[in-house]
């Protein structure tokens, strides 16, 4: 039932309204805590690019997987 | 945060949205406008449920630090820690709306002799120190234990407190379930479905700062772990 007389709406909207700003507030602080992890997170990524040991990891792959590739070629031709 | 973890998060997330507007729709366009109170009486929809989830929801925090002490696993000091956050946000939304409906039924923002206002100030303000006795203790183990106990110790205090507030003589606070006769069934429903929406919005909250926490966490573990390794 929808009330046809609204008396001290303005005072239910308010309190309505003092919810939604205290969640949109919490909402806002979460937000910026999510875009600092983001953007630690590609820092963090950047680092691990960078680091020596990463480097090393990723040519010994290619050698690897080089490798794989040549003994294959070699089978198929024997 | 795991894949499986973000999709549960989500639609906890979508039925909070769901059980909330089905609960304020019920409140709005289903349950009668009471006679005494006039359409005010629509923030109750709004205040009780933060109240009952917010006093609940300290309890939860109490438990979770029993839980740490006797394990000594940090999840359980993060549980805690969250449980009580995101009901003190809680609590000061159910101060807020209050002080706003005492305004527009007693035409006074707060009345200090009715038990079941200051009682509730009085559980706020206890968990208001929470923070600064958590972070005054620079230690880490020292900080979670402490914390624990204050957890516990004020967790205990709000049964006890809620007994004395519904033992004591109502001044002018009306009581939402007393054994003179409770909410007409139409509004008892609109009330249920509102405080079930509550209940999972708290839940909702929870788990988000959790998994948060959790990916801070983590990235500190990853930054370290690469720094040594450089």
């Amino acid at each position: 039932m929808i009330p046809l007389a609204i008396e001290n709406g303005g005072y239910v909207g308010a309190a309505y309204l003092v919810f939604l700003l205290l969640l949109l507030i919490y909402v806002v602080i979460m937000a910026g805590k999510l875009q600092r992890i983001q953007r630690e997170l590609g820092e963090l990524a950047e680092l691990a690019e960078s680091s020596p040991g990463a480097r090393g990891r990723d040519v010994g792959q290619v050698r690897g997987r080089d490798q794989e590739i040549e003994a294959v070629r070699q089978g198929d031709r024997g | 945060m795991t894949a499986l973890q973000s999709i549960t998060l989500r639609r906890l997330a979508i039925a909070t949205l769901v059980v909330m507007g089905a609960g304020y729709a019920l409140a709005f366009l289903y349950a009668p406008q009471d006679a005494q109170e006039g359409f005010a009486q629509k923030i109750f929809y709004l205040h009780v449920p933060l109240a009952i989830v917010s006093l609940l929801g300290f309890i939860v925090g109490g438990i979770h630090a029993i839980r740490h002490l006797r394990t000594g696993d940090p999840k359980h000091d993060a549980r805690s820690y969250v449980s009580i956050h995101i009901s003190i946000i809680f609590g000061l939304a159910v101060l807020l709306t209050g002080a706003i409906w005492a305004k527009s039924q007693w035409g006074e923002w707060w009345e200090w002799r009715e038990p079941t206002l200051v009682s509730f100030l009085i559980v706020f303000l206890l968990y208001a120190t929470y923070y600064p006795l958590r972070y005054a203790i620079e230690d880490r183990d020292r900080q979670a234990r402490y914390a624990s106990v204050f957890a516990i110790t004020a967790g205990a205090f709000v049964p006890l407190n809620f007994l004395a507030v519904r033992l004591a003589q109502p001044y002018i606070h009306p009581r939402t379930f007393s054994s003179s006769g409770g909410l007409p069934g139409e509004m008892l429903l609109a009330f249920l479905v509102c405080l079930a929406g509550m209940a999972l919005l708290w839940v909702t909250l929870v788990w988000f700062e959790l998994d948060a926490k959790a990916a801070s966490g983590n990235l500190a573990k990853i930054r370290r772990a690469l720094e040594a390794s450089a």
